[in-house]
């Protein structure tokens, strides 16, 4: 697993207070994780902070799963 | 209350809740203030040492078994830091006197009969701090979406009520240090409308960090004559005394209406006997000379109760602060009485506990039902010298055992709001 795909678990893990078995890549925030609609906008924020990337409201809103973070990520990264 | 609106119910109280400075749980500060204890202490929560007010009564930390406040046991790790610490206090509250209440509606119809009314005197004062830090350091953007929802005050009753689906009237009072009282008060005045047959009421606060203090310091409000010996601080009616203790907390009921209580077995503290509100339409933080205010409140409360007198009320919980205000009270509560202010005890709690602000008069009110229930006085801490004298027994320094049938209890708030409340024994 890449750096970023460690960072974006361990930031899932602490906001959402799951396990980290549960964060599976394809793992849905809210279905999977138990988070809802105000948890998903605070995670994004966290992931915002934490990587020093601005990841806009359209885009935000297609994150769905760990996966789909990982991936933004890192495409903002190469860029 | 008379006429039909009500159709003659009954509201008695079957849980009790309670998160003070002496303890987390109603039966163990209870305990510990008939001892005699104080929770007053130096502050913690923050370093106090640039304010003239260094003493408050705070929550003590610890395992629950013990009395502490280990948020966990109330609150999921994971919800923690989306509630300011005052909705914490307000569920730890909440959830002890739902359980102790056994009321855990199991249809539909029971759950839309049981509502909510938990509010607080300030609300998020913390979180509120913390946000515009945020904010003024440049990342306004970068606010918690759990902001507003973790300052709010009706807060407490909206996750009080999503976790046991309590679908009935959601409400929450917001009068300053009269909140408490407010609260059981209306959410009683609900039952015996019929919006509901059971309701959870009360208040919470958690006003002991920087901006609070300060904010008091600045009105001139509290104490800061005692700093190296806190236990001293709180001292209503004394002559030495210099200002409120600011204390956090929370006090819940459960309100039931009677024939719903009888009918599952609940076990019944006491019922509520009269309420009463008045306005002193006068000054924002002081009251008036004779504290006419006061006086209306505990008319109203006795004009509401179905035909007591002043003859019938054995103790006062007064509002009591430690300020030049206790006086007023003290005249306004002998005025009153009258002939019957000789055989009263009246007590000030807030000795031992602090001013617990929009938590003060629910802790109080369950204070008042344990007194009834156990046929003791707490005592008023520190009272070494009145500043003057009252026909009144003010219960100095020590309990008193004493049979009780009804207590009032007092409470007022800046903006000159006014609420008194009657408990009294249960009698079928």
């Amino acid at each position: 697993m890449s750096d970023i795909a460690d960072k974006v678990k361990k930031i899932v893990v602490e906001h959402l207070g799951v396990d980290e078995s549960k964060v599976t890549p394809d793992a849905s925030f809210i279905d999977d994780l138990g988070a809802d609609s105000l948890d998903t906008v605070e995670l994004v924020m966290a992931f915002e902070e934490a990587f020093s990337v601005e990841i806009p409201e359209d885009a935000a809103e297609k994150i769905a799963t760990v996966k789909d973070a990982i991936d933004y990520i890192e495409k903002q990264k190469a860029a | 209350m008379s006429g039909t609106a009500t159709n003659g119910r009954r509201v008695v109280v079957t849980g009790i809740g309670v998160v003070s400075p002496l303890a987390v749980g109603a039966e163990l500060t209870w305990k510990r203030l008939i001892e005699g204890q104080s929770g007053i202490g130096r502050i913690t929560h923050f370093d106090p040492s640039e304010l003239p007010a260094q003493v408050a009564g705070q929550v003590p930390d610890g395992p629950t078994a013990e009395g502490g406040l280990t948020l966990s046991d109330w609150v999921p790790a994971k919800d923690q830091k989306k509630m300011d610490r005052f909705i914490h206090l307000g569920l730890a509250a909440a959830i002890q006197a739902v359980e102790d209440s056994g009321w855990m509606p199991e249809d539909e119809d029971g759950r839309c009969a049981t509502g909510v009314m938990i509010g607080s005197g300030i609300g998020g004062l913390q979180t509120i701090y913390d946000a515009s830090l945020t904010v003024s350091s440049g990342k306004a953007r970068r606010l918690s979406p759990f902001f507003i929802p973790s300052a709010l005050i009706n807060l407490i009753s909206g996750h009080l009520s999503i976790r046991y689906g309590f679908k009935g009237p959601n409400h929450a009072v917001v009068t300053a240090c009269a909140t408490g009282v407010h609260a059981i008060g209306d959410a009683s005045r609900l039952i015996q409308y019929g919006d509901a047959d059971v309701m959870v009421a009360g208040g919470a606060e958690a006003a002991i960090c920087s901006l609070g203090i300060a904010g008091f310091c600045s009105a001139r409000a509290l104490s800061t004559g005692s700093n190296d010996d806190p236990t001293k601080a709180s001292r209503p009616w004394d002559k030495d005394r210099d200002g409120f203790i600011m204390g956090e907390g929370a006090g819940v009921v459960v309100l039931e209406e009677l024939e719903h209580a009888k009918r599952r077995g609940a076990k019944i503290y006491g019922e509520i006997g009269g309420y009463g509100l008045s306005g002193d339409a006068y000054h924002i933080t002081a009251p008036a000379e004779g504290h006419n205010g006061a006086f209306r409140a505990m008319k109203a409360a006795l004009r509401n109760s179905g035909g007591l007198t002043t003859a019938d009320i054995d103790y006062v919980n007064a509002h009591g602060t430690s300020t030049m205000a206790d006086d007023l009270e003290l005249d306004a509560v002998e005025r009153f009485f009258g002939d019957d202010a000789k055989r009263l005890a009246m007590s000030s709690t807030k000795s031992a506990i602090g001013h617990l602000l929009g938590a003060a008069g629910a802790v109080e009110a369950i204070f008042c039902l344990q007194a009834i229930r156990d046929g003791i006085v707490p005592p008023t801490l520190n009272l070494d010298n009145p500043a003057r004298e009252s026909v009144i027994d003010r219960v100095a320094h020590v309990a008193q055992q004493r049979k009780i049938d009804v207590a009032l209890s007092n409470s007022f708030g800046f903006g000159g709001t006014n609420a008194s409340i009657i408990l009294k024994r249960f009698k079928d």
